[in-house]
């Protein structure tokens, strides 16, 4: 094993985490290597070596680890979790597995502030000994800042992708967007170029703003939303069809799903406000917020929600056995995608396709046409 | 005719039903219990809940949505933590919502049992239902310290203080059926939830099966909890799930103190805390044993036959070992 301050560090892959954690790093001199782009081989790395009936974030995140390892990391950052759900023990888990398998890595696991907060500032000690606490977490929160502005880009990418006159030009604009902030170091200059990055996002694209959309509403678990390589990239998909996506959810909202300025996230208070009628109790992970943010895209004019889950997973599954009937009582389509590592995407795309022509239909009926849809009828 | 409250003979009942039973009572409120989980029940559950939730739930729907045919109410409480800082399972949490959300759901009565709410939270979940059938707050009380009683006594009753100071030979003569035998006697742990194992329609008759060959049967009910809360320590986290900490706390202790020849661990099909657990003790029973293990999944489509050819397999190969540590 590594000493301390020649650790190599690194972390899952999933949506912008990335981003963040390598502006991190940089503040703190922390080397790291980060996994590749998760891809159907880190898949099937991580199925092979987890338990059978583990969630699917568990085993995409460990592929993405023996990745990871295999190119020269030394220590795992991990976050932890105090229940109820089992995402608590997936650092442990894989941390059994990967010493099974015989590496010799060692394992930080972030457990969550509530936990107890200054345990979880001497984690990030860990990887930077030689700095003081004040230091580390005054950069810790300059790296989150600046991260939540990732996060208001990509939300853009995903609203404005629909109005592109030319398929692909809001995708390189966020790219483009992305390496505008990047450098950014001060909170002035993070503040600053985020703005050029959003005014880039608008002004770089051409668009027609009076097209007519769909705006469909994706909820779920956080993991299944957050990575392309499990979700198919069905934003960019819907996107190109000219849908309006939203998504619940966006890396540090779930990160700091209390504080303040969230991009997609609800807080607590919100949750319940919205929720509460169909599910009243926190039930782990992600399934009261479904089902809050659910009624909230009815609310707020969506045509449609897709709900995107792994298999197995316990708040997910309680979600879905309450869906059908906010569906039903909203009157609001629904598609509930339940993603294992046997799923292709074809099957998801026959069933998107059947869910856009229904939600046309619909405008159509209430534009008064009368080719009317009962709402439920794509709920599977 | 006095209100009827309907108590489905599934998941947490199989726990906490000595409670239950003792608090209405007291309360002169006439109460239901489900049958036994039958096919009937079991295909009431498949129809009206989600295919991808576990076995026990789907059994449980079974039960509740019989019992809404037949009482006033159907009790259905919230179990979100009964020793703090760790939880039940993420689906007792939303068990009433999940019932709720059915078409034409039964009147349900569902108190949140959460000890963080205040050194009296069970006291007060227990006054919240009882003033639903009377006004008479000294006799709720009074229902609430009976049930706690019963519950205490019920689970005393199930508790084997010596079974590790059993001398496996003397357990012939306990258990009989062996006399006469030169097979030895063994001893298995059952590792799974009270409401799979202790459910014969659920479990295929696992226990049963057992006994009938003349094997004893231990389960996580048997252990003290002391040994439980000692040995679970040993677990690679603190565990946050209340009834997996037992499990893994009886099974842990199983291993370290070899007082079972093997342990079988019952996982319904899908569930999320056991899969997890499951790798700890699985590891445990290996490096700190090595005490054999098998994991049955069992879900809506097991087959007895399948089931019967891998406990024959299991038994006969612990009897081997057994034979040959016994130089036989
Ligand atoms: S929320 Fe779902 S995916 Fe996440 S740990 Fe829990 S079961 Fe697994
Ligand atoms: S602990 Fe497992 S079997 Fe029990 S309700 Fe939860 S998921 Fe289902």
């Amino acid at each position: 094993m590594a000493k301390p301050s020649e650790r190599v560090i690194t972390i899952p892959r999933m949506g912008t985490l990335q981003l963040m954690l390598e502006d991190m790093f940089a503040r703190l001199d922390v080397k790291y290597i980060m996994p590749p782009p998760s891809t159907a081989k880190t898949l099937e790395v991580g199925v092979r070596h987890s338990p059978e009936f583990s969630c699917l974030p568990l085993k995409v995140t460990l592929g993405n680890f023996i990745e990871a390892i295999e190119a020269g990391a030394d220590t795992c950052l991990m976050a932890g979790g105090c229940g109820p759900c089992r995402f608590g023990y997936y650092a442990q888990v894989q941390k059994e597995i990967t010493k099974d398998l015989g590496y010799d890595v060692d394992w930080i696991v972030l457990e969550p502030p509530k936990k107890g907060f200054i345990s979880f500032l001497r984690t990030f000690k860990k990887m930077a000994p030689h700095r003081s606490i004040r230091y580390i977490w005054r950069q810790v929160l300059i790296s989150f800042e600046k991260a939540r502005h990732y996060d208001s880009i990509e939300k853009r990418l995903l609203h404005n992708r629909a109005y592109e006159l030319e398929v692909g030009a809001s995708e390189k604009a966020y790219t483009e967007a992305i390496d505008i902030l990047r450098p950014a170091v001060s909170k002035e200059e993070i503040a600053e170029l985020a703005e050029v990055a959003l005014k880039h996002m608008d002004e770089s694209v051409a668009m027609d703003k009076t097209k007519d959309v769909l705006k469909v509403g994706i909820v779920g678990e956080f993991f299944m939303l957050l990575e392309p390589v499990v979700n198919f990239d069905i934003e960019k998909w819907l996107g190109e069809r000219g849908v309006m996506v939203d998504r619940a959810v966006y890396t540090t909202d779930w990160i700091a799903p209390s504080l303040a300025n969230q991009v997609g996230g609800l807080s607590k208070e919100e949750v319940s406000k919205y929720a509460d009628k169909y599910l009243s109790h926190t039930v782990g992970g992600d399934g009261q917020q479904t089902i809050a943010h659910t009624v909230l895209y009815v609310e707020e004019g969506f045509d449609g929600i897709v709900h995107l889950m792994p298999f197995t997973c316990m708040p997910e599954t309680i979600a879905k056995s309450i869906l059908p009937k906010v569906s039903k009582d909203l009157d609001i389509p629904l598609l509930t995608l339940v993603v294992d590592e046997q799923t292709g995407k074809a099957g998801f795309i026959t069933r998107l396709e059947a869910m856009l022509d229904m939600m046309w239909a619909r405008r159509a009926a209430k534009a008064g046409h009368d080719d009317w849809i009962p709402a439920g009828a794509g709920t599977h | 005719m006095a209100p009827t409250v309907g108590l489905p003979r599934a998941l947490l009942y199989y726990k906490y039903h000595a409670a239950w039973d003792a608090f209405f009572n007291h309360l002169g409120v006439e109460t239901v219990t489900s049958e036994n989980t039958s096919k009937k029940v079991l295909n009431i559950g498949l129809k009206a809940s989600d295919s991808e939730i576990c076995l026990p739930v789907k059994v449980f729907y079974g039960h509740a949505l019989d019992l809404g045919e037949k009482c006033d109410y159907v009790f259905i409480p919230r179990i979100v933590q009964v020793e703090k800082g760790s939880f039940t399972c993420p689906k007792f949490l939303g068990l009433p919502d999940m019932i709720r959300a059915v078409d034409n759901p039964p009147e349900i009565i569902s108190p949140t049992i959460d000890v963080r709410n205040g050194r009296h939270a069970i006291r007060d979940a227990a006054l919240e239902v009882g003033r639903m059938f009377t006004d008479d707050e000294a006799k709720i009380v009074k229902a609430y310290k009976l049930a706690m009683k019963a519950l205490r006594k019920h689970e005393k009753d199930l508790v084997k203080e010596n079974i590790e100071k059993t001398p496996i030979e003397k357990l012939k003569s306990l258990i009989g059926g062996n006399e006469g035998n030169k097979e030895p006697v063994l001893r298995i742990g059952i590792a799974g939830h009270a409401y799979n194992i202790e459910d014969p329609y659920i479990s295929l008759n696992l226990i049963q099966r057992l006994k009938d060959r003349g094997i004893e049967v231990v389960t996580p009910e048997n252990v003290p909890m002391k040994k439980i809360k000692k040995a679970a320590k040993d677990a690679p986290k603190d565990l946050f799930w209340n009834y997996e900490r037992d499990i893994l706390g009886a099974s842990y202790h199983w291993v370290k103190n070899k007082v079972v020849d093997g342990i079988i661990y019952v996982v319904a099909f899908p569930c999320g805390p056991d899969s997890t657990i499951q790798v700890f003790v699985e590891g445990y029973a290996k490096k700190e044993g090595p005490v054999p293990l098998m994991s049955i999944v069992i879900d809506e489509h097991s087959a007895e036959a399948g089931l019967v050819t891998r406990l024959e397999a299991f038994v006969d190969l612990l009897t081997e070992s057994k034979l040959s540590a016994q130089g036989v």
